[in-house]
């Protein structure tokens, strides 16, 4: 009776979602693509094989791979503590970590500016050191991992949280060390979450554009990501060239949408078996 | 001569921030026995069983393992098996890798490992599981595995929290026997927690009775529930009813003035039907049947009092059986008074020979 009732809205509900998903989302899609193939593959080619294309693409890349691998460690290593001791400060520390969350990343950007800047007090020691980090790719880097970082140990923290201490007890017990009780017991039970966590990172990583700006200085074939350098692109009226990286990028927005939904899957599945 | 123990504790007390977890335990196992720690929940058993298996630390006092003060030996040292409540199976190996989890960890030699683990899965009685994950095992097939993995390494000592408490009351009666029947066969020196005043009964050979965090009681099954020496445990073991006017009892008037408080168990009672030969006529109550439960050997029947107290009693399946709503004579035997410290039993004085005494 109620279902028959709600029929008509039902659809209207549906019909409204699917068609603002279609102007909102694959609209642009199309719009990208096609504009990137507008003028010919030869031309899409060019645009992706130029030089300063295939440093920008690396230094993404780059970027990219070092936050993965030091959010990773960090968020491990977070979760962990988190869920396991008990130690004064652990509130303070846990909201810390979602701080990039709220931040905006422009703030971010300019919070390193000032901490490594002309301006910092630090800057005489990092110079002596010959290590530069604001419109330098170490500056990328930071920035990178400063907004990724929540990421991985937020998705891992619910789960050991639900773990529980138990089997580790047990395996303790048993005269385990922590390295084999981490590997051994710990470890199958955030698999997923945490392969999961590191394609969240990685997506969030590649399109990082606000933080990133701030610190980068926009040095062509320097310090320009891929967003750097496609806005450097279009602001150059070569619509071309910019949706032709642009489409790298939503290439590896949809992989990484399908890769998400495979994880999740699995995921469940293990935790069902 | 001190005797020899083979599990000590010695004066442990232990907080969790401001609560007073256990206060001043103190007690001893000898090797070999299967002691039950029993007590309501929130007692501090499970925190008395964490403390001597090193995973928690007492503020003060010793633990004494075969001689041998462990207070600073770690948890993986002291050689325990520790069957936890819930299990704590690991999820992500099967039923084989659980059980030579402990010895692969202590580089037991593969062939030994296989050896050692298939001997435990006999034992345990789930040969041809060792495929299976814990998720896809029964409460009771969980609770073996758990009990193989704890003993496979060896220990010498064996500690069990509550390991029928998630098991369902059918496969439970089952499951007790067979535990108690493994530990003797394995011989192993074992203590498992339980709230459950049965359970404790029928399974150990000695109890320990908790109660906020202090030790209250301890002896064997028939000497607490007999004797219990204080209030907390007349009152917590048996099927106790409380009496609010001792007096009304006839026969134990002389007492009265000693007994503050005093509770009486269906198997002090005795209960006449109107026509039935009464043997001490001159010290019997009356009451009227308020309930009846047939319980197989016996029938439990609810009495009520002139005063409105409710007794419980029992009659053997064999007598004449009471409705409910009929009158009948109540005798008491015995009654279990307390004061504020201490139990005592208290004989009618029908029985007490010629000088009554009170206890
Ligand atoms: N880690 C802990 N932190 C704080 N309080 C605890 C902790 N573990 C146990 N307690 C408290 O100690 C008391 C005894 O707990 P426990 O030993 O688990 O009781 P039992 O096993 O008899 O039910 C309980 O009141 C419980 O809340
Ligand atoms: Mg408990």
């Amino acid at each position: 009776m109620k279902q028959k009732q709600s029929g008509p809205l039902k659809w209207v509900l549906i019909g409204g979602s699917a068609f603002f998903l279609f102007v909102m989302l694959i609209l642009p899609l199309i719009y990208v693509l096609s504009t990137a193939f507008r003028e010919g593959i030869q031309v899409y080619i060019e645009s992706v094989t130029d030089e300063y294309a295939v440093k920008a693409i690396l230094l993404t890349i780059r970027a990219t791979v070092s936050a993965v691998v030091i959010n990773t460690l960090f968020g491990v290593f977070a979760a962990w503590c988190i869920t396991r001791f008990q130690f004064r400060g652990k509130k303070i520390i846990s909201t810390l970590i979602d701080l990039p969350l709220t931040v905006s990343p422009i703030i971010a950007g300019l919070i390193y500016v000032l901490t490594f800047g002309r301006q910092s007090a630090l800057y005489p020691y990092l110079q002596k050191l010959g290590i530069s980090i604001i419109y330098a790719v170490p500056g990328i880097v930071l920035a990178t991992i400063f907004v990724t970082f929540p990421f991985i140990s937020r998705e891992i923290i619910p789960v050991l949280t639900a773990a529980g201490t138990d089997e580790e007890e047990a395996a303790a017990l048993m005269g385990a060390n922590g390295w084999t009780i981490f590997w051994r017991v710990t470890f199958p039970h955030i698999k997923w979450v945490l392969l999961y966590g590191v394609v969240l990172c990685t997506a969030r990583a590649m399109g990082e554009f606000g933080a990133v700006s701030v610190l980068s200085g926009h040095l062509r074939g320097k310090t320009n990501t891929m967003p750097l350098y496609i806005e450097l692109l279009y602001q150059g009226y070569d619509y071309t060239g910019a949706f032709a990286i642009s489409s790298i990028l939503v290439v590896m927005a949809i992989v990484i949408l399908i890769l998400r939904s495979v994880l999740e899957y699995l995921g469940k599945k293990d935790r069902e078996a | 001569m001190e005797q020899q123990y083979y599990v000590e504790m010695r004066d442990i007390n232990k907080q969790f921030g401001d609560f007073q977890a256990l206060e001043q335990i103190n007690f001893g196992i000898e090797k070999g026995k299967l002691i039950g720690l029993l007590g309501p929940s929130g007692s501090g058993k499970t925190t008395i069983l964490r403390i001597l298996a090193g995973l928690e630390t007492a503020e003060t006092g010793d633990i004494i393992i075969n001689g041998q003060v462990v207070n600073d030996i770690p948890a993986s040292q002291r050689g325990i098996g520790f069957v936890f409540q819930n299990y704590a199976l690991f999820r992500y190996m099967t039923v084989f890798e659980n059980v030579a989890f402990g010895l692969r960890v202590q580089k037991w030699p593969k062939s030994r490992v296989k050896e050692r683990v298939n001997e435990m899965l006999r034992l345990v009685g789930l040969e041809g599981l060792e495929k299976r994950y814990p998720s896809q095992l029964s409460g009771g097939q969980r609770q073996r595995v758990a009990f193989a993995r704890a003993l496979a390494p060896e220990p010498q000592l064996l500690l069990l929290d509550e390991p029928f408490a998630a098991i369902d009351a059918k496969v439970r009666q089952e499951l007790r026997r067979w535990l108690k029947g493994m530990i003797s066969t394995v011989g192993i020196t074992s203590i498992f927690v339980t709230h459950d005043q049965e359970e404790a009964i029928e399974v150990a050979d000695e109890i320990i009775i908790t109660n906020q965090g202090r030790i209250e009681q301890i002896g064997k099954p028939v000497d607490i529930y007999r004797n219990p020496t204080t209030p907390f445990v007349a009152r917590f073991i048996g099927d106790s009813a409380e009496l609010e006017n001792v007096h009304l009892f006839p026969g134990f008037e002389y007492a009265a003035d000693q007994i503050k408080h005093a509770i009486i168990r269906p198997e002090y009672l005795t209960v006449y039907k109107k026509g039935e030969p009464v043997e001490y006529p001159n010290s019997v109550e009356p009451g009227v049947v308020v309930q009846s439960a047939f319980r197989g050997t016996v029938t439990e029947y609810q009495i009520r009092l002139s005063d409105g107290t409710i007794l419980t009693a029992n009659r053997l399946v064999d007598t004449a059986p009471l409705a409910e709503g009929e009158q009948v004579q109540i005798f008491a035997r015995r009654l279990l008074a307390f004061d504020e410290e201490r139990a005592f039993p208290v004989e009618n004085i029908c029985l007490a020979g010629v000088r009554p005494y009170v206890i």
